[in-house]
């Protein structure tokens, strides 16, 4: 296996600390996709959150728009062996639009266009730790990338932040996505490296 | 008459079924119903895996995930597969 010595950086012998166990810094954003690449006008995007009690909490692009803006500067790392560190980001804060969500449930699942999914607990979404987002580099996220928005949740592995995402479904239990379903872990925490079943 | 045995006993007839060339095998899609060569599906390889698609609907038929070490594959996208002899 070449990553043990392709995680060290070309500086000097020490592993860099913002790299979990396993990764392989990439200057580049490999692109990866299951399906075509969904072509989501921003007049005809929607986000929504559903919750037990049926209630759907909404959002088009311009009411997106007129939301608290974030600019995130976040490190992400691909089940894939890569990391990308320093990586910047705008986009919306799942804690406001969390805001107004009554639910008892834990645990998400986010579906996209194209129907992808990927689950996520709660817990993972709020306190700043994720984002709708729908800029990256200064620029509209590009469809190949997830545009015209994808969740970011930089602290799991990146097929958790789904690309062209379209809403959340609170879930009492915890349930696989896509590729949870196909051998990749429930939860994916880079750090206790959980690729994997 | 409810004897069984275990799943040991299925190794010859998998091994027997997989050794096919699977570009020749038919599949049924489960969403659509059509029935097509796996030759002429659409297959989509991203670095999570590999994913195969009715070129018909574009239903997922298939999902291959091999990290070189474990491999896991699900065709819970197909009713059945056919190979022939
Ligand atoms: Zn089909």
């Amino acid at each position: 296996m070449s990553f043990i010595t392709r995680g060290f950086t070309g500086r000097g012998r020490e592993r860099d600390d913002r790299l979990p166990p396993g990764q392989t810094l990439v200057g580049d954003f490999p692109v990866l996709s299951a399906g075509p690449t969904p072509d989501i006008d921003t007049a005809d995007w929607e986000f929504t959150i559903r919750t037990e009690s049926g209630a759907q909490h909404s959002w088009n692009w311009d009411q997106l728009m007129a939301l608290p803006i974030e600019d995130v500067t976040t490190d992400i790392h691909c089940v894939t062996h890569w990391s990308k560190l320093g990586t910047g980001w705008r986009g919306v804060a799942l804690d406001t639009l969390f805001e107004g969500v009554d639910t008892d449930y834990a645990y998400t699942m986010a579906h996209s266009y194209g129907g992808y999914t990927t689950n996520v607990p709660l817990d993972d979404l709020l306190d700043g730790k994720a984002w709708i987002a729908f800029e990256f580099d200064g620029e509209p996220l590009d469809p190949e990338h997830g545009g015209p928005a994808r969740l970011l949740v930089p602290h799991l592995y990146f097929w958790k932040s789904a690309k062209w995402v379209r809403g959340l479904v609170m879930m009492e239990d915890d349930e696989p996505g896509f590729w949870e379903q196909n051998g990749y872990h429930l939860r994916g925490d880079p750090w206790k490296e959980e690729r994997y079943w | 008459m409810t004897g069984h045995v275990d799943g040991n006993a299925i190794a010859g007839p998998l091994a027997d079924f997989f050794s096919f060339d699977v570009t020749m095998a038919t599949g049924r899609c489960r969403a659509c119903g059509t029935v097509a060569e796996l030759a002429r599906a659409m297959v989509y390889i991203s670095g999570a895996g590999t994913v195969v698609r009715c070129s018909t609907c574009d239903h997922v038929l298939a999902v291959l995930v091999d990290t070189g070490e474990r491999a896991w594959i699900d065709f819970g996208g197909v009713t059945a597969i056919e190979v022939r002899r």
